[in-house]
């Protein structure tokens, strides 16, 4: 895997970190947590925040895997991820719903249209945002955000930009 | 430029009264509370001195009063630091253009028999290991005495906007700055830990079983500290890297663009270009973005990034390139940095003809990489013993944090280079270990340093720590 050469992980090397990912129909029933975090490094939040214990990580420096069946959806991990790495996806009909950390100004409101930019930074379409966590309720002290797209583009969108005039 | 608004940061909260310095004869609005430096930087004031042989402009690098690049006449005194010096109404700065005279017709301070300060334990640094080795030793029974040159405490930590990792009792998820208000906060709390601001470590002694640390506060006033144990914690330097026009006004090492944006609100150019992606330059390059500062690229000549990938998938996802395998050729402006000329290089570590790259520019970050500080340990005369794996030369210890003299202990970076989390178990091993060693603590003290050391062990066992590990074996004796 070259992801350290390159910044992002491809689909398929975070296929080959996680084992599997969620099934289509597991994606349809509610939110479930993905972490895109590939490599061996100190950290834990996300374990031990975790209300369901669907977060797996044998020794403090294992990569975090999710058990998909134990996972509520509740963005916990993504509130807490010191990382930044922890997002969620939920299909709803011909859409998808990412959730993702935004610590950059200004947060977006509910409703608000933004620009979609995938894993390196590529502007790839527009969603709209569907829900906020603001800063003073997130449990991790950063602003989580959750953005409708078209389904296409779950496994790619990974922040967004806002624009206004 | 200020900073007014920040996704994490509230400056407007932070700045004290509004107050006049004098610039080279002109006013310049300044803050209660910020330094010198830091209130010219926001002024759009970079050259600060020419140097004395061939008039090259000198600028800001390190910003925490340990390089000599912001030296300044501060009220007729020459030699100023003025990266730690705070800023007072009224304040007549100058240029050093020339060698500078001492002034002949100031009177000097009166040197009356210092200040006397006698504590069980001086601590040398308010970084997070300082602060924890206080805190521990001030439970564990002892009188602490903790200075710093800084005009704050927490040390590299007031400047971290992002959250640590770790595990949650080590304060991972929270974020830096809130870390250093939480452990500055417990040190107020005890009433045995007395703190000194703005003063520097100038000699560590060996007077019988005494030791005895000189002080100097506020650049004028000497104190005289005296302890049975002294921990060192003086926390590390920026490296520098060769390239042409280095010294350009504008380049500065990551620390410093740290400590003008994130912790004074000072916007430290438009468009940045970093150099090294270790976890330092990615940190350093999300932290632009989120003060609104342009990231242009992160240029790394080691063929993979160096730091966390996290830190790396949080920039690149904002559009940030890294550019591995690359170096920077040459900076070009001239009386601060306009541009950067970057290449490829191969195998050899060469540059390779036709690849260069410019980059518009006002600002070269170096997050280079650090090494230690042991002057003082050096001084007293511990042992000394170079590893790189931990940034350089440092001082041979036990377990415990204790060097080669007795009573005199080491922690955090200054001990090699590795993360604030280490940092702060180290502080807490050196903080019971000083106490017990003054005879203070009891043993049963002895299960909180063993904990502590479990809890590095386990940090440490990792691809991360492989490398502090293989330093550690050359260093820790029994």
């Amino acid at each position: 895997m070259n992801y350290l050469s390159k910044g992002y992980v491809t689909i398929e090397e975070l296929k080959e970190v996680l084992g599997e990912l969620p099934s289509e129909e597991r994606l349809r029933q509610r939110p479930v947590a993905i972490p895109e975090c590939p490599q061996e490094i100190p950290c834990t939040p996300c374990k031990e925040i975790c209300p369901t214990e669907a977060v797996l990580m044998e020794n403090p420096n294992a990569i975090p895997l999710v058990d998909y069946e134990k996972c509520v959806g509740c963005s916990l991990c993504v509130q807490i991820c010191p990382g930044l790495a922890f997002f969620m996806i939920h299909y709803k009909g011909d859409k998808a719903r990412v959730t993702m950390p935004h610590e950059l100004l200004p947060v977006p409101e509910i409703g608000e249209e933004v620009i979609l930019l995938n894993r390196i930074g590529e502007e790839v379409g527009k969603g709209k945002v569907v829900l906020v966590i603001p800063r003073e309720k997130s449990k991790g002290d950063t602003p989580v955000i959750t953005v409708e797209m078209p389904i296409e583009l779950a496994w790619d969108v990974r922040a967004v930009k806002v624009v206004r005039e | 430029m200020r900073l007014t608004e920040h996704p994490i940061l509230n400056f407007q909260e932070r700045r004290g009264k509004k107050v006049t310095i004098y610039f080279e004869g002109q006013p310049i609005e300044a803050y209660e509370g910020e330094t010198i430096v830091m209130a010219l930087h926001a002024a759009g004031i970079r050259v600060l001195a020419h140097t004395f042989q061939k008039d090259r402009p000198r600028g800001l690098f390190c910003a925490i009063g340990k390089c000599a690049s912001c030296l300044m006449t501060v009220n007729g005194i020459p030699n100023v630091r003025t990266c730690i010096t705070l800023v007072e109404d009224g304040m007549q700065i100058t240029k050093q253009k020339a060698k500078p005279k001492l002034p002949t017709t100031a009177k000097p301070p009166k040197w009356k028999d210092p200040e006397k300060i006698d504590a069980d334990i001086v601590i040398i640094g308010g970084g997070p290991a300082g602060l924890m080795a206080a805190i521990y030793a001030s439970d564990a029974g002892a009188k602490v005495a903790l200075l710093d040159e800084n005009p704050m405490l927490g040390g590299q930590l007031v400047k971290q906007t992002h959250k640590f990792f770790g595990k949650r009792e080590q304060f991972a998820g929270v974020r830096g700055v809130k870390i250093a208000d939480i452990l500055e906060e417990e040190v107020k709390k005890r009433e045995n830990i007395k703190v000194f601001l703005e003063t520097s470590a100038i000699a560590l002694l060996q007077e019988d079983d005494t030791k005895l640390v000189v002080g100097v506060r506020k650049n004028k006033e000497l104190v005289e500290f005296r302890g049975k144990a002294v921990i060192v914690a003086t926390g590390a330097m920026e490296r520098m890297i060769p390239f042409e026009n280095n010294d350009l006004p504008g380049i500065y090492g990551a620390g410093a663009i740290q400590t003008l944006m994130n912790t004074y609100g000072v916007k430290p150019g438009d468009r940045v270009l970093i150099i090294g992606a270790g976890n330092v330059g990615l940190i350093l390059a999300y932290q632009l973005i989120q003060a609104g500062v342009e990231v242009k690229a992160i240029v790394e000549a080691l063929p993979k990034i160096g730091g966390y990938f996290v830190h790396a998938a949080k920039v690149r996802r904002l559009g940030v390139p890294i550019l591995t395998r690359h170096t920077i050729l040459r900076a070009e402006g001239k009386e601060k940095v306009e541009r950067a000329i970057v290449a490829q290089i191969d195998e050899n570590w060469k540059p390779i003809p036709g690849t260069e790259k410019v980059f518009e520019v006002d600002v070269i970050a170096l997050a280079v990489g650090l090494r230690p500080s042991i002057e003082l340990l050096h001084q007293v005369g511990c042992q000394i013993k170079y590893a790189p794996e931990l940034g350089g030369h440092v001082v041979i210890r036990d377990k415990r944090l204790e060097t080669t003299i007795k009573g005199i202990f080491v922690a955090g970076d200054s001990a090699g280079i590795e993360e604030a989390t280490t940092a702060m178990l180290e502080g807490k091993i050196a903080g019971i270990a000083a106490a017990l060693s003054a005879g203070i603590a009891s043993p049963e003290w002895l299960k909180e340093i063993e904990k502590a050391q479990k809890e590095l062990d386990e940090f440490r066992s990792g691809p991360f720590g492989r490398k502090v590990l293989k330093g550690l074996e050359k260093v820790v004796v029994e």
